[in-house]
């Protein structure tokens, strides 16, 4: 049998974690070895937005002897994240690079959207039980020490999800000087987070009915042997936990004394949620971002593969904001459509990969929402809208260059000297590429009639042929066509040509 | 129904009484005359190392609590002052009772049967004499440091556990009425205890006890004196570094205080001669400032340890038992890699009936593996040279990865346990210096192996120490296994001993301090449940020592309820049998044998889904509460029934069983009638049929070729 020994580091708000795994394709994900280290890195970064030295020294001591651990098992492939800690520490570039030196792990900081699509991967490598939950409405809520995030789905997929920035270490922080003062930390927290809750509700939950909320967080999977409870079952761990002395509740559930402080604000969140939306089911997985870290290398590298379409959540998600800002439905259908033939059709040309070609779907999907709020102004709109939103499974990178292709889709576009700045040069090519697809797509259908239906994209030596199967007239889209064609053959040296061909 | 209070101080027994009554136990077999003759030696000498270290930890912990005016009642309520008085009185009757037997039953027995130990330098023959003074200027005298006291030479540091001659001397020249000066001279502990004479004419072995010889030559070490008189004497002190954690824990502070004040540890008892000349006597009282009850007046040779020595004379095998050789664990062979055999299912070793091998195998054969990644283990007493130490430091030079926890804090060993661990550091293991607050007392190994099919894990659990040397004499079990979950738990066990968080669950070990009582205590209730819903509720539980007040109450409270308990304890039990109401249902038994028993089994009936558990812990507070200790179920049904075959055979012996009496006094069952069942003859016995027994057909299943018929 073969198999790939992967370790997976969390380097987390309040623990270090280390998962070793044997991955493949017979077994799935066998998990071998889990190691933790308690470090409460989050106190420092949001209380002075640096993480201190003693924590760092602390930080590389555990982290070397992860890697001695590694050595140990001859792993052949590890990937280490990062997340809120580091990410929202000011020293985070200064502290990357002290830490690689000194124990030899590359270690990357995950963005808070893509640190949650692999929390929400965690739970989808459970692939049965998860396909089965999501056929009717279910919430995820993922509480980490920084933010929480919720996830709604509705019949297989995303509906919509968002960040709240109050995890349970931040949560804590903030309440503990109260907390001394007035006692009662439960009322403290629930008035705390109800409005958030609230307005998440109204927004994004309206009158839909959510039966299953999954949730996610550090020492859930304890509270239960039963992979899920029902909501009166979930409320009685919950006062089991919450209202009894601490070494109390740490002896029943298992969970280390120091980290009832944590576990309390998450169930104060998950019950507060629960009962907002009137879930009847809650599942507690008892996952973490370090099985999302190997489900995720090991559908990356074939060794496993999922029955869930990954990429069609994140396409959920950007068409639920492209909802959101009310952009045309049927047009963006159309230019999708023709936006990938092209791609596909294209790729010799630019070389790119099928995350790109993600990337350029996203950019058909949100191009026209900053029409929203300005009809005058939309490039720079939609592009302030994209870099505002999250888009769950995105890095901040990728995000970036999406912002960048919406922009340049109308705007006239700007060299690398303007750009490099926001943009390294690689980034830079890609937005280069994709705009000039988007151009030309988006000018297939000024009219927003859906003229370009039936499209056959042929590369030739020197030209791009679109021929289109339409007897409507196409004047207005030939018309402008050449001048977002320039922009093409500037890219590739290939001059895109439209010839309509007229059905009997 | 009037509620029953569990914890009454009246239900238990002292620990230092059950304890001396254990030692008491032991003596028995010193006393058995149906044993032979060396081997009842062997019990005596046992019984004086034992009460030495009795005195040496619990006698002189005792006395710390009094010092520090700690009054805190122990489980049969009483101060620590009221423990002293009644201990002492019952150590007085044990010293009194070892030199019966000693004098009256082991010293004639041996004169008849061949070795004569001349007690009285006078009654030498001139021959004999002649010897014994050659031997004292050649080889004792330059080794001897006599030293007087007077008013210039302050009196000298004595030195614990030592053997010493005091002898009062007076000037030559200063005629009959001088004055007397105390001068001491300590036996050296470097030249044997006794001392070989000639052989007699008829093939008698003869001996003399070396402090018999010095003080046949003792004028010549004051050579203007006259001895007046000289005795020997021996104390013992209160050590410092063995102060016992049980009920001390709280005062450490107070008593590390009051050892500073003192230079050198108090002594705690002076052992003299009957006969030792009244004003000897006097000044060795008041320079130890020791009072009347702590004084023992020995008629007869001092230290009694020196009877092991005398069972390794040579020439008298036939009165020792014959040496028992372990035998092979059935069904494991030589010819094939010991992963492989424990693939095919979970292997029981049972010591030291079944031979140490596959264990010391297991971690010779990781480390020289290609395969193996990785080897842990926690090592408590290691013998000296010992097979493991060099083959896990093999291993790290092999480039495996090698962690190794090892517990400094393992009493007496300390020194020991320093040297190896620094041995494997220079190797390139791990070393772990075992964890703050708690003795790493759990036995564990964890290899990991990297194959074809995935990481397997193999892991050996066992009840006894790392020690093949011990193994030899102690009785214990193991079990070597590659099951998933427990592979698991082990590599959890290794990150916490490690230092790095606790797992987020256990699969199938218990672990204390954190979660070894409460298992323990759930597993009782549970039985108590299975009583009071009318279901037949029975427990077994074999162990070294019971004195944890919790379990006691709980098996009290169970046994109320109509759980049947049969407990087999081989030392210290403070729980009690036979009260009305109480613990009408348990039963106590003591097995002392050749081999000291030590391995710990429970089994629990669990309304007919019978669960069996073996591990390291004792039912005591320290075990429970101080220590890493594991406790493992047995999984395999097969394992499982010859696991209780072992209580069942254990809880048959009518030979070697003492049974606990209501008064807490232990008697030996009434034989009349009964085919005698030896329980550790009888593992002895089926070791070695299993072991001549060809193997389990599935394993050498060889397909014989048909001969060709012969033509006739």
């Amino acid at each position: 049998m073969q198999y790939t020994v992967f370790a997976a580091i969390d380097i987390g708000s309040y623990e270090l974690e280390m998962k070793i795994f044997e991955l493949s394709r017979a077994k799935g994900m066998k998990e071998i070895d889990c190691i933790r280290h308690r470090l409460e890195m989050g106190t420092d970064t949001y209380a002075t937005g640096k993480v201190g030295n003693e924590k760092v020294e602390e930080l590389c001591q555990v982290l070397q002897s992860f890697a001695s651990i590694m050595k140990g098992y001859k792993v052949s492939a590890y990937r280490a994240y990062a997340t809120s800690a580091i990410r929202e520490a000011k020293n985070q570039i200064i502290l990357l690079d002290y830490i690689e030196k000194h124990t030899g792990l590359k270690i990357e900081v995950l963005s808070n959207s893509e640190q949650r699509f692999l929390d929400y991967k965690s739970i989808a490598s459970r692939e049965n039980e998860f396909n089965t939950i999501i056929q009717k409405g279910t919430a995820i809520v993922d509480v980490g020490g920084g933010s929480i995030q919720i996830s709604l789905f509705d019949k297989d997929s995303l509906v919509t999800t968002q960040n709240i920035r109050i995890g349970n270490l931040r949560l804590r922080e903030r309440v503990s000087s109260l907390e001394y003062t007035y006692g009662d930390v439960e009322h403290l927290i629930e008035e705390f987070i109800n409005s958030d809750l609230s307005s998440f509700r109204k927004l994004y939950v309206k009158d839909r009915e959510v039966k299953n909320v999954i949730v996610v967080g550090d020492y859930i999977g304890s509270l239960t042997d039963s992979p899920s409870v029902s909501r009166e079952e979930f409320l009685e761990i919950y006062d089991q936990v919450v209202h009894s002395p601490a070494d109390t509740a740490a002896a029943r559930f298992g969970i280390p004394e120091e980290s009832v402080s944590l576990v309390i604000p998450s169930l104060i969140i998950y019950k507060r949620f629960i009962e907002l939306i009137e879930a009847e089911t809650v599942w507690l997985p008892g996952l973490n971002l370090n099985d999302g870290n190997a489900y995720d290398y090991a559908l990356k590298k074939n060794i496993i593969r999922s029955g869930h379409n990954f990429d069609e959540d994140i396409l959920a998600s950007a068409r639920n904001i492209a909802k959101r800002y009310q952009c045309s439905k049927s047009h963006i259908k159309a230019l999708e459509d023709l936006a990938l033939n092209i791609f596909d059709h294209t790729k010799k040309l630019h070389s790119l990969s099928a995350r790109e070609r993600l990337l350029l779907q996203i950019a058909v999907i949100l191009h026209g929402c900053g029409k929203y709020i300005s009809l005058s102004d939309v490039s720079d709109c939609s592009y302030s809208i994209i870099m505002a939103t999250e888009i769950i499974g995105l890095s901040h990178s990728e995000r970036k260059i999406i912002a960048n292709v919406v922009k340049y889709n109308t705007k006239p576009f700007d060299y690398y000297e303007g750009m490099r700045a926001s943009l390294s040069k690689e980034e830079y090519l890609t937005v280069a590429k994709l705009t000039a697809i988007l151009r030309i797509v988006n000018a297939c259908d000024r009219s927003h009639k859906q003229k370009f239906k039936n499209v056959r994209v042929a590369l030739r030596e020197d030209e791009l042929l679109l021929t289109v199967e339409t007897d409507q007239d196409i004047t207005l889209e030939k018309g402008l066509f050449p001048d977002k064609a320039d922009f093409f053959e500037e890219v590739f040296g290939v001059r895109p040509v439209i010839r309509q061909k007229k059905g009997i | 129904m009037e509620k029953i209070d569990f914890t009454n101080p009246k239900y238990y027994t002292n620990r230092e009484q059950s304890w001396l009554g254990f030692n008491d136990r032991i003596l028995g077999e010193a006393r058995d005359k149906s044993l032979p003759l060396f081997e009842r030696l062997k019990f005596l000498s046992i019984t004086a190392s034992n009460l030495d270290e009795f005195f040496m930890i619990r006698v002189a912990s005792l006395k710390d609590m009094v010092h520090a005016k700690y009054t805190r009642k122990d489980i049969a309520g009483l101060t620590p002052s009221e423990q002293l008085e009644l201990i002492m009185k019952d150590a007085h009757e044990l010293v009194n009772l070892q030199y019966s037997t000693y004098n009256r039953s082991l010293l004639p027995s041996l004169k008849q049967n061949g070795f004569a130990l001349i007690s009285e330098h006078e009654a030498l023959t001139k021959d004999q004499a002649a010897f014994v003074d050659n031997y004292f200027e050649k080889n004792v005298y330059p080794v001897l440091t006599p030293m007087a006291v007077d008013s210039s030479r302050p009196f000298p540091l004595i030195r614990n556990k030592s053997l010493n001659i005091g002898a009062l001397i007076s000037k030559k020249d200063a005629g009959e009425d001088g004055e007397l000066e105390f001068a001491t001279v300590q036996v050296p502990s470097v030249l044997p205890r006794i001392v070989q004479l000639p052989d007699g004419k008829d093939g008698q072995k003869r001996g003399m006890l070396l402090e018999e010889v010095i003080e046949r030559n003792i004028g010549s070490l004051f050579l203007n004196y006259n001895v007046v008189c000289a005795h020997p004497y021996r104390i013992m002190r209160n050590a410092d570094l063995t102060i016992d954690e049980d009920e001390a824990a709280d005062l450490l502070k107070e008593i590390q205080k009051q050892l500073k004040k003192r230079a050198w540890g108090e002594v705690i008892r002076l052992e003299v001669e009957d006969s030792i000349d009244a004003r000897l006597l006097k000044i060795l009282k008041k320079e130890f400032n020791i009072k009347e009850p702590d004084i023992f007046y020995i008629p007869g040779p001092l230290d009694l340890t020196f009877l092991m020595k005398l069972y390794g004379i040579e020439g008298f095998e036939k009165y020792k038992n014959k040496p028992y050789v372990p035998q092979p664990v059935p069904g494991m062979t030589d010819d094939e890699d010991i992963f492989t055999q424990i693939r095919r299912g979970d292997i029981l070793l049972h010591h030291p009936y079944m031979t140490f091998d596959p264990v010391v195998d297991f971690v010779k054969q990781a480390a020289k593996d290609p395969d193996v990644l990785a080897i842990k283990q926690t090592l408590y007493r290691v013998s000296g040279n010992s097979p493991i130490i060099a083959a896990l430091a093999q291993a790290a030079e092999n480039g495996k990865q090698v962690s190794v926890l090892v517990e400094l804090k393992a009493r007496f060993d300390e020194e020991n346990n320093i040297i190896w661990a620094k041995m494997l550091e220079k190797a390139g293991c791990h070393v772990i210096y075992g964890l703050v607050g708690l003795k790493t007392h759990s036995k564990i190994t964890l290899v990991v192996r990297r194959e074809e099919d995935g990481i397997r894990r193999y892991v050996h659990l066992g009840t006894g120490n790392y020690n093949d040397s011990t193994a030899k004499l102690y009785t214990d079990c193991g079990i070597l296994t590659c099951s998933e979950p427990i592979g698991e738990d082990a590599t959890a066990v290794f990150n916490m001993l490690s230092g790095y968080s606790e797992p987020k669950k256990w699969n199938y070990l218990s672990v204390a301090p954190i979660w070894l009582r409460d298992k323990f205590l759930k597993l009782i209730k549970r039985e108590q449940a299975n009583a009071e819903a009318g279901k037949p509720a029975h427990m077994i539980a074999k162990m070294n020592s019971l004195c944890d007040p919790q379990i006691i109450a709980a098996l009290y409270e169970a046994s109320a309820a109509g759980v049947k308990i049969e407990l087999i304890v081989r030392g210290i039990c403070c729980l009690k049998v036979g009260i009305p109401g109480i613990s009408e249902n348990i039963s106590v038994r003591s097995i002392v044998g050749n081999f000291l028993e030590h391995s710990r089994i429970f089994y629990f009936l669990n309304n007919g889904q019978e669960e069996l558990y073996m591990g390291s812990a004792d039912w005591m507070p320290r075990n429970l509460d101080k220590r890493v200790e594991i406790l493992f179920p047995v999984l395999c049904e097969n394992l499982k029934k010859e696991v209780k075959h072992i209580l069942d055979i254990q809880l048959a012996d009518n030979v070697k069983a003492h049974v606990m009496q209501a008064d807490g006094s232990y008697g030996k069952i009434d034989k009349r009638g009964k085919t005698l069942l030896i329980a550790q003859d009888y593992f002895c016995k089926e070791a070695v049929e299993r072991a001549a027994k060809p193997h389990d057909p599935v394993q050498t299943r060889v397909f014989i070729p048909a001969e060709p018929i012969e033509e006739a």
